[in-house]
């Protein structure tokens, strides 16, 4: 086996590979048998490092040069001087937003250095599709551990004394979850992976699946055996090709070393995975639709109870636990539920990933201690708001979760502490605003998002948030009353109360955060007509002002629905009910005499 | 079993562990309102996919409202089911729902029996919060034969779901389309003649609004009836008697033979026959084919196929041409006693009355959905001319009554008119699940043996149960027939007899749960029980008080067939009462 000097880990996850990743593996490779380095340095192709900001990324350990941006023609320079003379290429390193300087290695990040990375301990670090790798980080040594030394229950207990809870949105005590499923007999029981991950913007999933996916085989194994199951399903969108390529794999691989499979290790224990795709349906990731969808029928909930665990896929027994929530299991077994415990908060223990996205400076994937605050994501691994602009709100917890302000900054991070400033966890998706961003647009946006995913079964969801929906759109088109304000929140709690599922129990959350937090940004919509903001087209409001006006007729040629009007050389004027707010006329003006409120 | 004990609304309840709140709530004399859910005593299963939200409660200790139709109690909880918070959710809800269903009360056909216009009613619903411009969802109306679908008045209650694919298991419905354009249709959005649909109209008849319908033959009727050129007459199922005085207030199982059969006359029609003299001339055909393919499998004969099945029933005709294709050659080749009617009616009658085929208009009242698909078939029509032109429901009779203003209760009763007004007991038991065997039996024993039956009721055959199985005794043969009602049922014995698990010799089967008594055309029960049990009773009541109880001894039928037919499976007979069935393809 070749000793390698050097590794070159480049990114091979969905996001650096839409940025020709796959070309430049292809030209480092051709730069290092080039020059006959073949035998000093290896490219491995990694899963996500995270840093989607500025993929695609390239990182050389053991020195952890982080490269980023990298094109395909800065190879050739990476590898010559990099490689063979020992030389950084300084243009390529990561700049210090602040401070502008170049960061020579990754542990010196700000994005980096805050993290601590439990379920993407791989992702980044080894290539997904050699299971060797994995191996060598101590892969599949938890299951073997287990399998000599612990009965099921003895193993279900370490899970429950770890604290760990699932981190697909629920936060349902993991271990708790799966003793439940482990006292129900039945002649068959299930294991299921919710890879179903629908969040707009959150990846987590995707990036763990892609970057390391023995990690979840390993964990779906182990729950197996826990609870007395020797099947396991992996329920994943079909838009998800490269993760299901690389899980194919992993599987594949599993099985040829007998890990997956009967008598896995000696140990008379028989357990293998299957696939089944879904079809990219938000409600699919709720687990009763997920497991109808799996079944062949139309993907819609149930009322629990009975829980999966009673009564699951085909109506045997089944536990269900998100990706994220697999991937930090063999970790648990391996370093100790009592390491684990003593990271996070009282009640939320571990770590979580989350998915930034909006206006912040660094987009990506990060994997934080609980307890950590808002402003250390935000403005320490985040890097602040983009272009220097105001931090007014951030949405966590994907569509259904709430807004939280500038008052919620320092709160702690955890399940009970973002429910109870009236959000919630979710999957971990973490949407940033500023200062430009309108709070009733943004409630809009994530109830037309919840509309359309809605699957239809229940009224309050089916019906009342396509009305919460069209309310919002009137509030926006500057037709809102005040008394649309209260039956906002009327409807929005009573979705909340009544209806079946997850989906609707949580899809009114945007519209009631941002009713709390930002109630004055509503009431100058509905009062004033105006959008602080200014970003509600509709209630633009384009006047002349006369003083500046030359009466050119610059604007009178550009307006399409003839709005304006005036003499030649006098001040123009324009009629505010005939207007459509396109702003043409503001574009064309020479001498800033348009004015927009 | 465990007991579970709660309170609700202060009150305290034990109750079976499993039970739901609603259940309990009414054990304790608490009626909270629901709209999805339906209770199918009869056939013991419940609508519930906690789907409207219209019968939440609260329960202490929980978060959110309980759908307490499909909550299980638990030990200790504290139920309550009319505080502010339950009270404006509710409201809430109907109010969104009522928002996104057409305003047409006035000129619904479902009107005045529509559970949605009760509960509104109910809970005092005098404006819907208006949200400007909000939308309704639609979708393309469709119509068939038997039964039109207006999605635009569907609530997504899934009753109709529920019963195509977990009682009858044809599958032709299901949720489709996301969120608030969420619909139930066939697959692929096929038109319902496109899909499996038997027409059993099971659907129909537990559709909670106007969205689904029966298709509306009554004003063809009337303008028939007006029409003097045309001679107007008409038959009637026997179910349609056992039931027809429960929409003029009777009690369920109340006979009703006489007064319908007065105010049809009234209405107009020429003649008022029975489809009953049918049924007896069925059993002529049926029996003897069945005999002949007995005598035949009994010497020996392996080209010759058992059991033989029923035909009468049009919608599990549709069923076993969709979905027993391999087995078309099983069933009785005898056509269904409405349509023996029909061609008997438009040749020896129309003869007899010197009246142009085209001129004469045959009018059916049956219990039955299905039935307006059988008579729009082809091979029941001559040169285009349908044998059968109408066939309208029960429901529809006693619209038509109430239209003609008509006092129903204080008519006379009247006897039906003759040649095809004559039939015995035998024919009017077609009209329960077991009762066509047993008209079968009676006949085809004592043409076998060529003795007299000591006893004509066949206790064995008869019963409510979904699949029955009994040996009748022919004279030291052995002959084992199964029953079944309900397509559901028919299913499980269909596949029972493909595996080899079954042997049977004869197999009567009907679509609807209770056989046609339990039709979609009948007066609506609602899945109680009771009144099933009702009509089934009157049924055997009305056998039992006639004179003649077995087919082969109606003198009219004998003189049918010595002045026209000849003899059962002659030529002439098969040409007019035998019929042959299609394979229809599924996508």
């Amino acid at each position: 086996m070749a000793q390698y000097k050097m590794h070159l880990l480049v990114c091979g996850g969905t996001g650096c590979r839409a940025s020709q990743s796959e070309e430049i593996i292809k030209n480092l490779n051709t730069e290092i048998k080039n020059l006959g380095l073949e035998n000093d340095a290896q490219v491995v192709t990694t899963g996500c490092f995270g840093f989607c900001e500025k993929g695609p990324i390239v990182k050389i350990v053991p020195d952890n040069t982080f490269y980023t941006q990298v094109k395909p023609e800065d190879c050739e320079e990476i590898v010559r001087e990099h490689i063979l003379k020992g030389r950084k290429v300084t243009r390529l390193l990561y700049e210090d937003p602040e401070t502008h300087k170049h960061v020579e290695d990754s542990k010196h990040m700000g994005f980096y250095q805050k993290q601590l990375r439990i379920a993407l301990r791989n992702c980044g670090f080894i290539d997904p599709e050699n299971i060797d790798e994995y191996i060598a980080r101590d892969g599949y040594a938890a299951i073997a551990k287990i399998f000599e030394s612990m009965t099921p229950q003895q193993a279900i207990d370490e899970i429950k004394k770890s604290g760990l809870r699932g981190r697909g949105g629920g936060g349902f005590p993991t271990g708790l979850k799966w003793e439940i499923a482990s006292k129900n007999s039945a002649d068959q029981k299930y294991v299921v992976c919710n890879a179903d991950e629908g969040d707009p913007g959150a990846f987590m999933d995707r990036s763990i699946l892609e970057g390391d996916p023995h990690s979840v085989i390993e964990a779906m194994a182990i729950c197996g055996y826990c609870i007395g199951a020797t099947k396991g399903l992996v329920y994943i969108r079909a838009e998800y090709p490269l993760a299901i390529k690389r899980l194919q794999t992993a599987i594949k691989q599993a099985r040829e070393y007998g890990l997956l499979g009967n008598d896995i290790m000696d140990s008379g224990f028989d357990f293998d995975i299957e696939l089944k795709y879904g079809a990219g349906a938000f409600v699919c990731g709720e687990e009763t639709s997920l497991i109808h969808s799996m079944e062949g029928l139309r993907g819609e909930p149930t009322v629990k109870p009975p829980f999966p665990a009673e009564k699951g896929y085909k109506g045997k027994p089944t536990n269900v636990n998100n990706v994220e929530t697999f991937a930090n299991v063999p970790v648990i077994y391996l370093k100790g539920a009592d390491w684990y415990n003593k990271i996070g908060t009282e009640k939320s223990k571990g770590t979580k990933v989350f998915a930034l996205a909006g206006k912040i400076n660094n987009v990506g994937l990060i994997e934080v201690p609980m307890g950590i605050t808002l402003r250390e994501v935000i403005f320490e691994i985040g890097g602040g708001i983009k272009n220097g602009k105001k931090f007014k709100a951030v949405q966590t917890g994907g569509p259904s979760g709430g807004c939280l302000t500038e008052k919620h900054l320092d709160t702690p991070i955890d399940f009970d502490n973002l429910i109870a400033s009236g959000s919630m966890m979710g999957s971990g998706g973490m949407i940033v605003m500023d200062e430009d961003d309108c709070m009733v647009s943004m409630a809009k946006f994530y109830l037309e998002f919840t509309v359309e995913e809605s699957c239809g079964k229940c009224a309050p969801c089916r019906i009342g948030n396509k009305r919460l929906h069209e309310i919002l759109e009137k509030i926006c088109a500057g037709k809102g009353t005040e008394d649309d304000l209260e039956y906002l929140e009327n409807l929005s709690k009573v979705i909340k109360d009544t209806s079946l599922c997850g989906l609707g129990q949580t899809s009114p959350n945007p519209v009631l955060s941002t009713l709390e937090n930002f109630y004055d940004e509503y009431l100058s919509h509905v009062k004033e007509r105006r959008c602080i903001a200014g970003s509600c087209k509709a209630l633009k409001l384009y006047t002349i002002i006369s003083d500046k006006c030359t009466g050119c007729t610059a604007c009178t040629r550009a307006c399409p629905v003839g709005a304006i009007t005036g003499e030649k050389r006098q001040p123009h004027v324009i009629d505010a009910d005939k207007c459509i707010r396109c702003g043409a006329c503001y574009d064309k003006c020479k001498f800033t005499a348009i004015h927009v409120q | 079993m465990e007991k579970i004990n709660l309170t609700i609304d202060n009150i305290n309840v034990e109750v079976d562990k499993g039970t739901t709140i609603y259940k309990a709530a009414k054990k304790a004399g608490i009626d909270i309102p629901v709209l999805c859910y339906l209770n199918l005593e009869h056939l013991n299963i419940e609508n519930r996919p906690g789907g409207c939200r219209i019968c939440v409660v609260e329960v202490e200790g929980r978060k959110n409202l309980a759908p307490s139709c499909s909550t299980e109690c638990t030990q200790g909880m504290v139920v309550k089911t009319h505080t502010l918070r339950v009270l404006n959710a509710r409201k809430t809800v109907l109010e969104l729902i009522l928002s996104d269903h057409p305003a047409a009360c006035l000129t619904c056909s479902s009107s005045g029996q529509c559970d949605l216009q009760d509960l509104s009613q109910k809970m005092g619903i005098r404006e819907i919060h208006a949200v400007e411009n909000a939308k309704v969802s639609t979708y393309r109306k469709d119509a068939s034969p038997a039964l039109n679908r207006d999605m635009d008045k569907c609530i997504m209650c899934r009753r109709c779901e529920t019963i195509c694919n977990d009682v009858q298991t044809v599958g032709a419905l299901s949720g489709i389309n996301r969120g608030f354009m969420s619909v139930v249709a066939p697959a692929f959005e096929q038109d319902l003649e496109d899909s499996p649909c038997t027409f059993c109209g099971q659907c129909v008849a537990v559709c909670p609004t106007g969205a689904l319908t029966p298709f509306d033959d009554t004003n063809r009727v009337i303008r028939a009836l007006a029409d003097p050129k045309k001679t107007v007459i008409v038959q009637t199922a026997p179910a349609v008697r056992a039931a027809l005085g429960e929409e003029f207030g009777m009690e369920p199982g109340t006979l009703v033979t006489g007064k319908m059969v007065a105010a049809l006359r009234t209405l107009g029609f020429d003649k008022v026959f029975d489809t009953d003299f049918a049924a007896d001339l069925t059993i002529m055909e049926e029996g003897t084919e069945l005999l002949g393919r007995l005598t035949k499998f009994l010497a020996g004969d392996k080209d010759v196929k058992l059991p033989i099945l029923t035909s009468c029933c049009p919608a599990w005709v549709n069923f076993f041409e969709h979905n027993y294709t391999d087995m078309l050659d099983v069933p009785s080749t005898a056509r269904s006693p409405q349509q023996m009617f029909g061609a008997i009616a438009k040749t020896y009658f129309a003869d007899m009355m010197k009246v142009k085929r085209e001129d004469l208009v045959v009018v059916s009242v049956m219990p039955c959905l299905a039935k307006k698909y059988e008579c729009e078939r082809d091979e029941f029509k001559v040169d285009g001319n349908p044998d059968v032109d109408y066939s309208i429901s029960t429901r529809e009779l006693a619209r038509l009554i109430k239209a003609a203003n008509i006092n129903f209760k204080a008519l006379p009763d009247e006897d039906y008119d003759n040649p095809m007004g004559e039939s015995t007991g035998a024919g009017v038991i077609f009209g329960v699940t077991g009762g066509v065997i047993e008209a079968a039996v009676r006949t085809a024993y004592e043409l076998h043996t060529g003795k007299k039956l000591q006893k004509i009721d066949f206790e064995e055959l008869r019963g409510l149960e979904g699949i029955r199985m009994a040996t009748i005794d022919f004279d030291g043969i052995p002959i084992n027939i199964g029953i079944a009602h309900q397509l559901g049922n028919a299913r499980k014995l269909l596949d029972g007899i493909r595996s080899g698990m079954y042997n049977f010799h004869a197999i009567e089967i009907m679509a609807c749960p209770g056989g046609c008594i339990g039709g979609a055309g009948q007066p609506l029960h609602h899945g109680d029980s009771n009144i099933i049990r009702a009509r089934f009773d009157a049924i055997y009541r009305e056998d039992a008080g006639k004179p003649i109880r077995k087919s082969h001894e109606n003198p009219y039928i004998v003189k049918l067939y010595e002045e026209f037919l000849g003899h059962p499976m002659s030529e002439k007979a098969h040409h007019l009462l035998h019929t042959h069935y299609f394979e229809k393809h599924k996508i």
